[in-house]
C-alpha cells in the first residue's frame, strides 16, 4: 500500500499493539446534543492562558471570544454555544494532577446562535499574506489537535532560514483504541486536503506536502487518494505507513518519512519539516474559510466499559459524563476513565471534567479489559525497554539513576528526550512503573532548576547588597578622608602662619583704614 | 462519577521475570537429557542437590532480609543459578560439592550483593569459581561418557556414590573416571605432543570428545530457541563464539600441531553452554546493544586465553566473572546515540 516511489524509514523500537480501532469504528459518526451547560477551561494548549473578555451574567453568543492571548505561544478560547456565562470559577480540568483550573461556565439557551461571532469568511486564500492567515489561525483559537494541544499559529511561523520544503500531515493515530483521525478523514477528507493547502500556502509553498496514515486505515487512505484523484497528486504525497507504536508521535513519523531526526535542541523546522494532525489541517480550513473558531472536534468514546463505542462531533467543554451517556452509557464495572489511550492517556478522577482540545478520545476500560502490570519485581537489565525506546535510550539506566535521585547523571542519559510513549513500561518483565519515575525524575529536576534560579536571584541580590554597603562605606570613608584633608590642611604650620599673617594684614588694614577716618588712640 | 487515577502506561505487554526463567530453563531440557544420556544419574543428582540446597538457602536468606520468601522464590531465578551451577559440576562428585557451591552462589554471590538485579557477578559461574579454586582435584574428577565407559552405575548406586562415596563391589574408581577433553588437551599438549598424536586417541570424535562434542548440539538447540524467543540476546553467544572462532582459527592456522582446532574450541567444555546460557544472564552482563557484542567478545578472547595458556583447563567461568567486573564500563562507553543527538553521550541538550 506504500505510495508508488515512496521510501519509509524506520524509528528505533517501538512496538505493535493490538489495536481494537473496530470497537469504535463500526457506527457512524455521531453528534453528541448540546448540554445545558458547558465549562470552558481557559487554558487548553501548551503556553500561556488567556484573560477573560467576558463578565458573569454577560450573554454570549457561538463562538464568540472568552479569551484574549497576549504571548506568542498561546491560543484564545470561544463560546461552544450562545447562552448566558453563569460563572467564571474554578473547576476540576482533565489533568493528570486533578487540580482545578479557571473556567468559564456557560449556560445554553438552546439557540445556538452564532450571531455576529462568525468571522468574515476568506474563502480566496490564495490572495492572503501568510501573515492574515496566521491571524486568523490565532484568532480561532486553533491548538495541535492529535493531542499536545500546541497553538498551530506559532508552529506555521518558521523562520526564514528554516526553509520549510515538507509538510506533514499526520493521519497516524498510532495509539490504540483511537479512531477519531480516521473517522475524520472517511467523512471530511477534501477539507483536510484544503486545509493542507492553506497551510501550503501560509509556508510559503513547501515542495511537497505528504498525508501519513497507517495501513490499517485502508477506508481513510481511499477516502483521501478519492480526494487527491490518486495516491500522488501536485506536490501532494499520500503514505500509508506500518502501524508500530508510536509512529504517530511527531519525531517518530518525520523520521518515517524524511529518515531525518528533528535535533534534540531544535523544532522540525530546523530540518525543514513542519507537521500537522489532519484535524488540525480541517479546523484551520474551517477557520480561513468560513470563519468558524475552533468549538468543536471528533471524540472517540471508547472502551468495553462503554455501551455503544463510537466516533462523535463534541463542542469543546461539554461534560464527558454527557459524552458517555450519549455512547450509551457505562458497562461496569469501569476500572479507568482515560483521556487519551491506554499508552499516554491521562486517567480522568472524574467524569464532571469538560472535553477539551487536546481530548481525541475517552476511553473506558471495564476491568480486567486493560492487562495490569504484575507485581514490580527488580530490574534484571534485560534489555526490552533498550530495544523498543524510539528516542533510543537506556530506559534501565534512567530508571536506576532516578531511583537513586542521581538526576545529573539521569540527564547525562538524555532523561528530557524521553517522549514518555511508555514501550518500556509496556515490555517490562519486572513490571516496573518505567514512566513514573522518568515524569518524577523531571520534575524534580525542574524543581531544583527552579530552586537553583531562585537561589541564584537571591544570591545575586544579596551580592548587589554586599557590594552596595561595600561601595557606600567606600563613599563614606572617602567623603570622611576628604573633610579629614581639609581640616589636616587647616592644621598645616605653613598655611597656620599664613593664616595668622593674613589676619594681621586684615587687621593692619582695618586700624588703618580707621586710622585714616578716625583718631587712633596712639 | 469518580474513578482512580495512575500513570500511564495503563497496559501491560504480559511479560514476566518467571516466564523468561522458566523459558530458560525449559531450553536447557535437550542439553540435560543428553548429558544424562552420557554421563548418567550423576547428572541429576548434582541438578537436585543444588536447586534443594539454593532454594533452601534462598528462602532462609530471604526470611533474615525480611523479604517475601514464597513471591521472590515464584520468579524461578534461583533454579536456574542451581540447574547451571549443576550441570557444570563432574557427575558422581561428593554431595558436599555441589551443595557448597550453590550455598555459596545462592547466599554470597547473589543475596549478599541485594539479590536478583543486583549482583554484579553471575552467581552459578562465582559458585563454580569457588569450588574450582578450593577443591580443584574433585573438581577435575570427570567421569567417561557413555559411548566410552566400560561399566556404569544404576540410580541407587550413583546415589550411594554421590552421598558416601562407596562404589559396588569389585569396581574401581578409575573403570569410570576419565579426564574430559579440555584437560586430556591441556595435559598432553603440556608433554609436548602433537594434536596429531593426541587425537589418534579413541577418545576423539569428529571435531571434539567422543559424546561431549554432541552434547554441545543440545545445548546449541535450547540457545537458539531462547534466541529465537528474544530471551537471550543473540549478540552475547554471536560476540562470545565469534571471537573464539576468530582467535582459535588464527592460532590454529599459526600453529596446527599446539593449537587445536576452532571447532574443538567450541564444542568442548562449557563454551556452548557458557555462550547461550550463562553469559547471557542480563543482571551480570553489558546491557547495550554494542555493549553485549564487546561483552561476548570478551568472554570468548578470555576463555581462549585461560584454555591455552592459563593454569584451568577450561576459562568460560574465569572470563565470564572478569568480564561481569567490566560489564558497567562497558556500558557507560558503548551508549547508543539518542535520537536527535550528534553523538552518544553529547550534553547538549
Amino acid at each position: 500500500m506504500y505510495a508508488p516511489g515512496e521510501k519509509l524509514w524506520h524509528f528505533h523500537g517501538g512496538i505493535r499493539l493490538d489495536g481494537q480501532r473496530e470497537l469504535s469504528t463500526g457506527r457512524p459518526l455521531g453528534a453528541v446534543p448540546l448540554s445545558a451547560e458547558f465549562v470552558v477551561p481557559v487554558q487548553q494548549h501548551i503556553g500561556q492562558a488567556g484573560d477573560v473578555l467576558v463578565r458573569e451574567g454577560q450573554h454570549v453568543h457561538r463562538g464568540q471570544q472568552l479569551t484574549q492571548v497576549r504571548e506568542y505561544i498561546g491560543a484564545p478560547v470561544h463560546a461552544p454555544t450562545s447562552g448566558k456565562v453563569i460563572a467564571i470559577e474554578n473547576r476540576p480540568v482533565p489533568h493528570p494532577s486533578g487540580l482545578e483550573g479557571l473556567c468559564v461556565v456557560i449556560e445554553a439557551d438552546g439557540r445556538d446562535d452564532w450571531g455576529d461571532a462568525r468571522l468574515e469568511p476568506l474563502e480566496d486564500y490564495r490572495a492572503l499574506s501568510p501573515g492574515r492567515i496566521r491571524r486568523r489561525v490565532r484568532k480561532c483559537g486553533i491548538v495541535g489537535l492529535g493531542g499536545a494541544a500546541f497553538p498551530t499559529a506559532a508552529k506555521i511561523n518558521p523562520l526564514h532560514e528554516q526553509r520549510i520544503h515538507t509538510l506533514v500531515l499526520n493521519g497516524a493515530e498510532c495509539e490504540p483504541y483511537i479512531t477519531c483521525d480516521d473517522t475524520l478523514l472517511r467523512h471530511h477528507a477534501a477539507e483536510v486536503v484544503e486545509g493542507a493547502r492553506i497551510l501550503m500556502h501560509t509556508l510559503g509553498g513547501p515542495e511537497r506536502c505528504l498525508i501519513a496514515v497507517e495501513e490499517d486505515m485502508p477506508e481513510a487512505y481511499e477516502a483521501l487518494r478519492e480526494v487527491l484523484g490518486g495516491t500522488s497528486s501536485g506536490s501532494f504525497r499520500l503514505v500509508s505507513i506500518p502501524s508500530i507504536y508510536p509512529t504517530g508521535s511527531e519525531k517518530q513519523l518525520i523520521q518515517v518519512l524524511t529518515g531525518r531526526e528533528v535535533p534534540a535542541d531544535g523544532l522540525p523546522a530546523d530540518i525543514g519539516v513542519v507537521c500537522q494532525n489532519v484535524a488540525t489541517a480541517r479546523a484551520v480550513y474551517r477557520a480561513v474559510v468560513h470563519g468558524e473558531p475552533l468549538i468543536e472536534r471528533i471524540v472517540t468514546v471508547t472502551g468495553r466499559g462503554v455501551s455503544e463505542p463510537g466516533n462523535h462531533l463534541v463542542r469543546i467543554g461539554t461534560p464527558v459524563h454527557e459524552v458517555i451517556a450519549h455512547a450509551g452509557g457505562y458497562v461496569e464495572p469501569v476500572q479507568w476513565l482515560l483521556m487519551g489511550g491506554p499508552m499516554m492517556g491521562v486517567a480522568l478522577h472524574d467524569d464532571a471534567v469538560p472535553v477539551v482540545k487536546a481530548t481525541n478520545c475517552l476511553l473506558a476500560a471495564r476491568r480486567g479489559e486493560l492487562r495490569a502490570a504484575g507485581p514490580v519485581l527488580p530490574c534484571i537489565r534485560c534489555g526490552e525497554c533498550v530495544r523498543v525506546c524510539p528516542a533510543r535510550l537506556l530506559p534501565h539506566e534512567l530508571y536506576r539513576l532516578a531511583r537513586a535521585a542521581e538526576f545529573d547523571r539521569a540527564q547525562e542519559y538524555d532523561l528530557f528526550d524521553c517522549i514518555e510513549c511508555g514501550c518500556c513500561a509496556y515490555v517490562c518483565p519486572s513490571h516496573l512503573p518505567l514512566v513514573h519515575y522518568y515524569r518524577y525524575a523531571k520534575s524534580e529536576i525542574r524543581d531544583l532548576e527552579r530552586e537553583r534560579q531562585a537561589a541564584d536571584r537571591a544570591r545575586r541580590r544579596h551580592e548587589f547588597r554586599l557590594e552596595r554597603l561595600e561601595r557606600e562605606k567606600r563613599e563614606r570613608a572617602e567623603r570622611l578622608a576628604k573633610k579629614k584633608a581639609a581640616v589636616s590642611h587647616k592644621a598645616d604650620p605653613e598655611r597656620k602662619k599664613a593664616a595668622v599673617q593674613a589676619a594681621v594684614q586684615r587687621a593692619q588694614a582695618r586700624k588703618a583704614a580707621r586710622g585714616d577716618t578716625a583718631p587712633t588712640e596712639d | 462519577m469518580r474513578f482512580p487515577t495512575a500513570s500511564s502506561p495503563f497496559v501491560h505487554g504480559g511479560g514476566a521475570v518467571d516466564r523468561v526463567m522458566l523459558q530458560v530453563l525449559l531450553a536447557l531440557v535437550p542439553g540435560t537429557l543428553a548429558m544424562f544420556w552420557y554421563f548418567g544419574w550423576g547428572v541429576l543428582y548434582n541438578i537436585l542437590i543444588c536447586t534443594g540446597v539454593a532454594v533452601a538457602a534462598e528462602a532462609a536468606i530471604l526470611r533474615l532480609r525480611r523479604r517475601p520468601v514464597r513471591a521472590t522464590l515464584a520468579d524461578l531465578s534461583v533454579v536456574v543459578t542451581a540447574w547451571l551451577l549443576g550441570l557444570a559440576l563432574p557427575p558422581l562428585t561428593p554431595w558436599w560439592l555441589p551443595a557448597a557451591g550453590s550455598l555459596f552462589a545462592v547466599v554470597v554471590a547473589k543475596h549478599l550483593f541485594g539479590g536478583l538485579g543486583y549482583n554484579p557477578f553471575n552467581p552459578a559461574m562465582a559458585g563454580y569459581v569457588l569450588l574450582i579454586i578450593s577443591f580443584p582435584t574433585e573438581m577435575t574428577h570427570w567421569i567417561a561418557p557413555s559411548v566410552l565407559a566400560e561399566v556404569r552405575l544404576g540410580p541407587l548406586e550413583s546415589l550411594r556414590h554421590v552421598f558416601t562415596g562407596v562404589l559396588p563391589e569389585g569396581l574401581a574408581w578409575d573403570a569410570l573416571a576419565s579426564a574430559t577433553p579440555l584437560d586430556t588437551m591441556r595435559t598432553q599438549l603440556l608433554m609436548n605432543r602433537t594434536i596429531e598424536e593426541i587425537r589418534t586417541s579413541p577418545l576423539w570424535g569428529d571435531f571434539g570428545g567422543r559424546g561431549w562434542e554432541w552434547i554441545g548440539n543440545w545445548y546449541l538447540l535450547g540457545g537458539l530457541w531462547l534466541v529465537w524467543r528474544r530471551v537471550a540476546d543473540w549478540r552475547i553467544p554471536a560476540g562470545f563464539l565469534g571471537a573464539l572462532v576468530a582467535i582459535s582459527t588464527v592460532f590454529y592456522l599459526a600453529d596446527p600441531d599446539t593449537h587445536p582446532f576452532p571447532a574443538f574450541h567450541v564444542f568442548s567444555g562449557g563454551a556452548l553452554l557458557g555462550a547461550f546460557f550463562i553469559a547471557t544472564d542480563p543482571v551480570t552482563a553489558a546491557s547495550t546493544p554494542r555493549g553485549r557484542w564487546i561483552y561476548g567478545a570478551g568472554i570468548g578472547l578470555l576463555t581462549f586465553v585461560i584454555r591455552a595458556w592459563g593454569g584451568y583447563p577450561d576459562g568460560v567461568a574465569f572470563a565470564v566473572l572478569l568480564m561481569n567486573m567490566a560489564a558497567p564500563t562497558i556500558d557507560y562507553f558503548t551508549r547508543p546515540r539518542t535520537y536527535g543527538h550528534r553523538s552518544p553521550g553529547d550534553l547538549e541538550p
